[in-house]
């Protein structure tokens, strides 16, 4: 059952999302741990296959030239979205069509943590397709756009929180996304470098990428978004204006000021 | 108009769809690179920690195989076969490509899943990381073996044979790496069969003729367990590598045309049956 879509006919869509549904199945025991400390012995403690349903129904169509944010709050289904949209977990139901591959590049990408940094820019350059020698020769480049300086050596564990999503971030833009997702990486990262990974953005936005951006940032969002989408329980809750779409939502949660 | 046929009237493809068997090799094929990468820093990585590092590529395998050779040797005692060390050196190594394929190819895809969900390549780079890894991790065993044949045997035991073994060699890999790509599918599907590897590990270990040979176990050519081992394709790799390098052991021909035919269908069989569940690896359940 394919759900009608607005159509602007003059304009190019690079990614339609129609009737996406996202079912996780979780092999889990259904009880608290706190109860059932009383009885309930070896052989009660079943697991079962129990059902998450983090999408549902969710359609929408993105136009060339668009730079969206999307919106929610934790727990909303808005990185299960975008890992759909990357390919990387299929849909239950309905379907996603885009113009090119996007890219995600989201907070729980690990690569070897066992690992150098610079190692860790050879392998994931390799795994988005570039060839030895082309990656060979921007490791330098990468490791400074990260910010990384004499830690490149140093395995990847003994990294902050806030320098391997640096990492991430810079090996994911090196290359020119024709549609690069971007999920909440950037909130581990100080300002500094926020600054540089926005306007890092905003080019790739300008080379006629399209940009999806899931932050809880609505000023970030506001400085480089023209479209917001508003998902709330796995349902497409609001879509249009980044301010109309970001007031609602601030209402909602019950916050007045913008940060 | 549906959103199926407006977003292909735009030139629009589904994300998420498996392409079709002849890309999905090219495109594998095209990112070899990130394979060959992957499988020796994944090397590095598992002995970052210790001391001796790759060191261990060596001494774990020579230790393993040593223990053996004191224990069965003192067990089978006058039923142990003859040339005892270099029949069980080239048991133990040769085993040990097998069973560092099979158990590390079943994980392939459940222990880098971090890899998975964040980069889409073709996943079937993974499992022929696995057997790439194992692959450089042979080649430091091998000088081992070469170094004990000759100690064992003296330099006369250098022969044209031991060119054999690349050949040999070769078609291992494609058997083993049609065995990883099967293990790694069944493993996202079934997450408890990682807890049955060692067990199968065990059984294939004992059924290989590692440390023992066939014809002194079972004297009656007739007994079916004897039969039933012969159709192993490891055992027939072992005895095929002995045949080449240890004296006292002759090479059967016929031994080739089944590991030819068990490792090329294999590999084909893996191949289509990785392939098809290519959309699913990223699924978390």
């Amino acid at each position: 059952m394919a759900a009608k879509t607005k159509i602007a006919p003059e304009r190019k869509p690079v990614v339609v999302v129609d009737n996406a549904h996202i079912v996780y199945k979780v092999l889990a025991s259904g009880r608290r741990a706190t109860r059932g400390l009383l009885g309930g012995g070896l052989l009660s403690k079943k697991m079962e296959v129990r059902e998450v349903h983090a999408i549902k129904g969710v359609t929408f169509t993105i136009y060339e030239g668009e730079s969206v944010g999307i919106i929610g709050s934790n727990g909303s289904g808005k990185s299960s979205l975008m890992r759909s949209l990357a390919g990387l977990t299929p849909l239950s139901q309905g379907a996603i069509y885009s113009f090119a591959r996007p890219t995600l590049l989201g907070v729980g990408a690990v690569l070897l943590p066992d690992l150098s940094g610079e190692k860790n820019i050879l392998l994931g350059g390799l795994a988005m397709g570039f060839d030895k020698q082309e990656i060979n020769s921007r490791v330098d480049s990468i490791a400074d756009f990260a910010g990384l300086q004499e830690f490149v050596t140093y395995p990847m564990r003994t990294y902050s929180s806030g320098m391997s999503a640096r990492l991430r971030f810079a090996i994911a833009a090196a290359k020119d996304h024709d549609i690069l997702i971007i999920d909440e990486a950037l909130a581990v990262g100080d300002q500094e470098f926020r600054n540089r990974a926005e306007a890092r953005m905003r080019e790739l936005h300008r080379n006629a990428g399209t940009v999806f951006l899931v932050s809880h940032s609505m000023k970030s969002i506001l400085d480089t978004c023209n479209r917001v989408i508003w998902i709330e329980k796995g349902e497409l809750r609001m879509d249009g204006e980044p301010k109309k779409v970001i007031s609602a939502y601030n209402k909602f949660v019950g916050t007045t000021t913008i940060d | 108009m549906s959103s199926e046929q407006y977003a292909l009237s735009h030139g629009l493809k589904k994300v998420g769809a498996r392409p079709t068997l002849f890309k999905y090799i090219r495109e594998a094929f095209s990112r070899i690179d990130f394979a060959y990468t992957l499988a020796s820093y994944g090397n590095e990585a598992t002995n970052a920690k210790s001391r001796l590092g790759s060191w261990w590529n060596i001494l774990l395998p020579t230790i393993q195989a040593s223990t053996y050779g004191l224990i069965f040797g003192l067990i089978l005692g006058a039923s142990k076969p003859d040339n005892f060390l270099p029949f069980l050196f080239t048991g133990v190594f040769l085993f040990g490509f097998f069973q560092g394929s099979f158990t590390n190819g079943a994980s392939s895809i459940v222990n880098r899943s971090g890899l998975v969900r964040s980069l889409s390549f073709p996943r079937v780079l993974l499992p022929l990381s696995v057997i790439i890894s194992q692959a450089i991790a042979l080649i430091p065993q091998l000088l081992v073996l070469a170094v004990l044949l000759v100690v064992v045997q003296g330099f006369g035991s250098i022969t044209f044979g031991w060119l054999m073994m690349v050949p040999l060699l070769a078609v291992m890999f494609i058997f083993n790496f049609g065995v990883a790509m099967v293990m790694a599918r069944i493993t996202v599907h079934v997450q408890d069969l990682s807890k049955l590897v060692p067990f199968f590990n065990r059984v294939l270990f004992y059924v290989s003729g590692v440390f023992f040979s066939l014809e002194k176990i079972f004297t009656d050519p007739d007994n079916i367990w004897g039969k039933l081992i012969q159709f192993n394709p490891i055992f027939d790799f072992l005895n095929l590598a002995r045949g080449y390098l240890v004296h006292g052991y002759s090479v059967r021909p016929e031994e080739w045309i089944s590991i030819l035919i068990w490792s090329f269908g294999l590999a084909i069989f893996g191949l289509v049956f990785f392939w098809s569940a290519e959309e699913r690896y990223g699924r978390e359940d």
